[in-house]
Parts: C-alpha cells; structure tokens; sequence
C-alpha cells in the first residue's frame, strides 16, 4: 500500500525529532481569493493544512471560527469555492497535505459519494467531521477509505478507554485528541502535563497511529506539546485574521509570520 | 414505507441509532457523547423507577397544577356556526405555558444526576421561565440562552426569567433568534458538561432530548384523553386536535395519547409559522417542503440552501420562528398520521382579535396560529365534528407585539 501524504508528512517530521504543525483556516476567510493567499504563504512553515469549509449553524466552535466562517459565508463562500481554493493551492510547489474540517450537513446535503468524488479530485488528503462521531461514521468512514481518504477520528477527554480502544482500531492513519473540554479557541482547562497523560494513554493503545492534539493550542503553549506527533492551531490562526483586517493590515502577512513563530517554538 | 407501531410509544420507535425513519440521531461532537450517554442511560431507569414517576405526577399536580382546563368555546362555535371549538387552556399551567413540563422534568433528572448548574435555550422566552423556575425550586444554579432579538420583542418573560434568580446570556449571531439560542447553549455544554445539566427547550437535538421533552409534555394528552372521556363518554367520531409548531412539544405532547386512534377519527393537525404575508422566509419546513438536513444534532425537515446552510426564519411569533422541527413531527408527516400547514403572521393576529373578542382567552401569537386554523375549518364542518385547539401560551408576553401591530392589548 502506498503511504498518504499524511503519513508522509508525519514521517518526515518525526526524522526531525519535531512534532507536525498544522494550521487550520476557514475557506474564504476573507475572501476566496486571500484564504488561497493565506495558505500558500503559511505552507512553507505548516506540514499539513486543516481547511474549515464554514457552517452558520456550528456546535462545536468557538468564537473566533465562528467570526471566521460568518465572515466567510457572508462573502459568499459556496462548497464550490471551497474546492477551488483545495484545487489552486495544490497546484502550488509548496503544497501541503490537505484536511477538509467541517459539519455533516454540508456533505449530506453535496451527497456523500459526490463529495468524495470531489475531494478526489481536487486533491483533499484527509477529512474531519465534527458532529459525526463513532460508531455513526462507520460506514461513511469506510466510504472515505474506498477514495484514499484518511477519516480523521476525534478522541477528546470524556472518551472511556473502552470507546477509545474501538475508535483508535476504526481510525485510519491519522487521529485528533481534542485537549480539553471545550469548543474551539477555549482555554486549556488543565495543565499540558494532563493533557499529555490523556494523549499518552490513547497513543499507547496503538502506536502506529499518529495522534495530533487541538483545541486551545497558540504560540503560548505549543512549545509543552513537543511530544505529540502533532500539534494543531486555528483560533489564533482566524483571530490574527480578525486582528489584521481591523486594523487595515494584510491578514497574509500577518498570519504567515504568527506561523513561522509558530514552527519555530516547537524546533 | 415506514408505518407508526401500535404496541410502542412514538418516542420510543427509533432504531438503535436513534433514529425515527430518516430522522433524528445524534450527530453530536464526540465531547458530548458521554454526557448524552449518561442521560439516555439515567433517564430509561428513572422512567422505570416507581418513585421517580411519583416524584413527577406530585410536582405535576401540586406545583405545575393539574389538570389544566378543557372548556368549550361556546361564543366562537356560535360565530363560526360549523364544528364546536373546544380548548385545552394549558397556559393555565404554571408559568403560562406547556414549557413547564420538560423543564421539570429536567431539573429531576439533573438532580437525581448531581449537577448544580442547569443550562436552556429560549425562543419566546417561556421556556427560559419555566426553566429558571423550576431550577429555583430544585436549587440548580440557571443560565438562560437567548437570541437579543427575542429579548426585545419578548421582555415579560425576560423580566421573569432574572427575577427567578436566572441568568440571560444574549446571543448575537446569526438572526439573533431561537436558532442561534440552541447553537450557542449546545457549544456552552460542550465547554460545561461534567458539571452541568442541559434541557432543549422543544422536541428537538440530539435523540434522547427529544424523549424526555416528548415524554415530559405527554402530560397535556393524559389529561386531554381523562376529559374528553368525562364530557363527551368516549372519545368523539370525528376530533380534530389543533396544535402549533415550532420545534413541536406541545403538538406532540396534545397528541401522544391519541396516537394510536385511526386519523379519521382523531386527526391531527400541526400549524407552522408561515411568517408575514409576502415574506419568503417562513418557518413552516414541512408545509413548505423543506429538505431534510441536519440541525442541532439531528436529521429533520430544515429550511436551507443548497449547500446545507440553514436559513434565517422570520414569524411574528418568537416561539415558532425555527428553521428546523421536531424529528417526531417528520415522522408524523412521513407516516401521514398527522397534517401541517400554515398561518401567516396576519392570520395570527386576526385570529387572536377574534378569539380574545368573544371569549375570556387570552392566546399568546404561538397558539393564535392554531387558532387560525380551527376558525378557517371551523364554518365548513358540522355540529358533531369536535374541534379542539391547545392554548399552550399566554399572550402577557406579547404585550408589546400586540400593542404594536393592533394599535392596543386587550
Ligand atoms: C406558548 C408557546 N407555544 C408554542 C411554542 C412552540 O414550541 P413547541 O412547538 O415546542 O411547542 C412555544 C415556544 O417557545 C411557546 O412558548
């Protein structure tokens, strides 16, 4: 079997004995054609790209995603834009692996065999839906495996071992610990320390699987996460985003060099 | 097809995944799986448990106040010279509406659970109250979520909602409305969960908040079924139970009982928000056909676009101004047992004049909608043909509204 890019991308970074850094940002935030800006520029500090395609109806996200995708959608963001965004920045030399991040909905309402066809097409590596937890994503899940789509798996802290010895042995190359108890762009509830415990015990059940950690991640902390196999950021990412367009300044500069900061701390 | 099982309550008809036919489920973050699991799991023993049931039916009857009236309207009948128009006055519960039952029910389950801190969304804000009393009463710490579009048009019951002891936090995303409410009080329990207990206000999220609000509003037909056993005998040959809906817990629960009784005896009858007379938005998704979709952790009838965004609803009354409805309303529709359609926002308000005109009632907008209704049908039915509307709300809260759109209130 050939590796995913993912799994390229966690290897190469374990040969540099540094975890994965991965950025997530909303298609479109601001507009289509600065998201596409945005994420050529952070791709030559990220190792692969979360992309959020925006829901207004969001239950998992905090206030800073939330700003990002109404910002986005109220520019009039589509589905359609959003794999023109995937398709253009593959294009790119510096391309990245590519996570799609999202709500059931909008796949439900593409067709889910329609949108992986998509996702196939334009070059999506990995998919995260939030509100589909296991066991409901079992079929969709082996669905995504047919295209060569990693699902990504999410695991968070009111997980019972029992719950996430099956999730680990469903999941595919790729697996997301949700940190703390919170929506996105929360504060971490416990110590990294903690956090790392949590982890530990979901990595120990299968070591193969590389498990990245999100949810309340910025340049403060991110340096304690240098164990993990990933460490993933988004609410600092879309509040610098937010940041920059009030104060009239290029949000691709900006972000670009929140990322490089970024990627330095955990070197 | 899927058909409506006769030897099983409705609430309980879904599968192993939770779902009613098509609709329903849990599509929920994995933080929240726990906690929903933790619920189902109390909440199928407490159903079971003798003393819980007593606990219930003691609070129903002494601090809720059962049975609430069932009167016959005879002015209107006279006016409207068709069918008899009668009306289960829920509103007379306490706090002024039928919201009073899940929020109860809630507040037990989250003690026998050993939370502190309860937390509720709120469209016209009697969910918010009722949820903010009861917690008062079974000491739970109370935060009330609710769209700042409802907390103008609906400041009664805000005023209540804090002098119960309740704190509102406004929601200003999206349409500011009861959609945007649920989002933001589901996110707050994502954040919150080991500590806090969560009650959805309608039949509506992730499936086990759709059984306990349906099996907590079942109340209202309990009674209903013993009353019209009392004044009619039997049950009548041709009843028609007209009900608003907005998520749809108080159709649902006038209905419950009679769920089995063979539609051209007992019809049903759901009335939607069809929102001002020109406005496309409306916040009837299944008299108008909206697709199905996924809204607040289940599968449904929803107002969207094309891609899956839910769309802004717009309806004079706050408590019907929902994009989505119940999964157990989907299902009504999908089976054919019960019929939607509905009323527009001047409908309503015709309806309240002429209702509060001739009797001593006084709708709130959500249950003038249901009015609405029984006046069209009423003339064109005959004398033997018992139509009965639930008055689930009481219109103090739309005072303003009121005043406003008809120059006065009362
Ligand atoms: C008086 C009243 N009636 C009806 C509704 C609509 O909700 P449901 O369809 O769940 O009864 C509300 C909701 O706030 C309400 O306050």
């Amino acid at each position: 079997m050939i590796s995913s890019q993912i799994s390229l991308a966690f290897k190469k970074c374990k040969k540099e004995k540094r975890p994965a850094l991965l950025t997530y940002t909303v298609a479109g935030d601001n507009t289509k054609k600065k998201s596409l800006e945005i994420l050529n520029s952070i791709s030559n500090h990220a190792d692969i790209c979360e992309i959020g395609f925006p829901h207004n109806t969001p239950i998992a996200d905090g206030g800073q995603i939330q700003t990002s995708s109404y910002r986005a959608i109220k520019n009039g963001i589509k589905m359609q834009h959003v794999f023109e965004i995937v398709k253009m920045f593959k294009k790119n030399k510096n391309q990245k692996p590519v996570i799609l991040m999202g709500y059931f909905n909008m796949i439900f309402q593409y067709g889910e065999n329609k949108f992986l066809k998509k996702c196939k097409n334009v070059g999506v590596d990995g998919l995260i839906v939030v509100d589909l937890p296991w066991p409901d994503n079992k079929t969709f899940s082996k669905k995504c495996k047919k295209f060569s789509i990693t699902f990504v798996q999410l695991l968070s802290p009111t997980t019972s071992i029992s719950r996430m010895k099956k999730i680990v042995r469903d999941s595919h190359d790729m697996m997301y610990f949700i940190s703390t108890l919170s929506t996105t762009g929360g504060k971490l509830k416990a110590l990294p320390k903690e956090i790392l415990k949590n982890y530990n015990k979901i990595k120990k059940i299968d070591k193969s699987k590389n498990l990245v950690i999100g949810f309340g991640i910025t340049s403060k902390n991110i340096s304690a996460f240098k164990t993990a196999d990933g460490c993933v950021v988004g609410s600092e990412i879309c509040n610098k985003i937010s940041l920059s367009l009030k104060k009239k300044q290029n949000p691709v500069i900006n972000v670009s060099n929140m990322v490089k900061k970024l990627k330095k701390k955990i070197i | 097809m899927i058909k409506i099982k006769k030897d099983k309550l409705l609430i309980d008809q879904h599968d192993k995944n939770g779902f009613w036919g098509k609709f329903g489920g849990n599509f929920i973050p994995e933080t929240l799986k726990k906690p929903v699991e933790d619920l189902t799991i109390l909440f199928e023993k407490l159903r079971k448990d003798k003393k819980f049931i007593k606990e219930r039916d003691y609070y129903f009857q002494n601090w809720v106040g059962a049975p609430t009236p069932f009167v016959k309207l005879e002015n209107l009948t006279d006016h409207l010279g068709g069918a008899q128009i009668w009306t289960k006055i829920v509103s007379e519960a306490k706090g002024g509406a039928h919201k009073i039952y899940n929020a109860t029910v809630h507040c037990l389950i989250a003690k026998r659970a050993g939370k502190k801190y309860i937390v509720g969304d709120t469209g016209a804000g009697y969910a918010g109250k009722m949820l903010s009393m009861a917690a008062k009463k079974f000491g739970l710490k109370c935060k009330i979520f609710m769209g700042a579009k409802d907390i103008k048009r609906q400041k009664p019951n805000c005023d209540a909602i804090r002098a119960n002891g309740a704190e509102i936090i406004p929601v200003y995303t999206g349409s500011q409305t009861l959609v945007d409410a649920v989002s933001e009080c589901m996110r707050y329990w994502v954040s919150n969960c080991l500590t806090t207990a969560m009650c959805v206000g309608s039949t509506v999220g992730p499936n086990i908040f759709v059984k306990i609000c349906g099996w907590s509003t079942s109340q209202i037909s309990r009674e209903l079924m013993l009353q019209i056993k009392e004044e009619f005998g039997e049950v009548p040959k041709k009843l028609k139970l007209i009900n608003c809906v907005g998520g749809g817990s108080s159709s649902f629960g006038f209905w419950n009982e009679f769920m089995h009784y063979n539609k051209k005896q007992v019809e049903f009858i759901g009335v939607e928000a069809g929102g001002p007379k020109k406005s496309k938005r409306h916040a009837a998704p299944l008299t108008y056909g909206s697709k199905i979709g996924i809204l607040h952790g289940a599968a449904q009838y929803v107002n969207q676009n094309r891609d899956g965004q839910i769309e802004e609803t717009e309806s004079i009354s706050a408590g019907l101004d929902y994009p989505g409805v119940s999964p157990l309303h989907c299902f009504l529709k999908d089976t054919n047992r019960a019929r939607y359609t509905a009323a527009s926002d001047e409908e309503a308000l015709n309806a309240y004049q002429l209702v509060t005109g001739f009797e001593n009632l006084n709708p709130s907008l959500e249950p003038s909608h249901a009015f609405a209704e029984a006046i069209k049908i009423a003339p064109k039915l005959s004398r033997d043909i018992i139509i009965c509307v639930n008055s689930c709300g009481d219109a103090i809260k739309d005072r303003d509204i009121l005043k406003q759109r008809l120059g006065k209130y009362k």
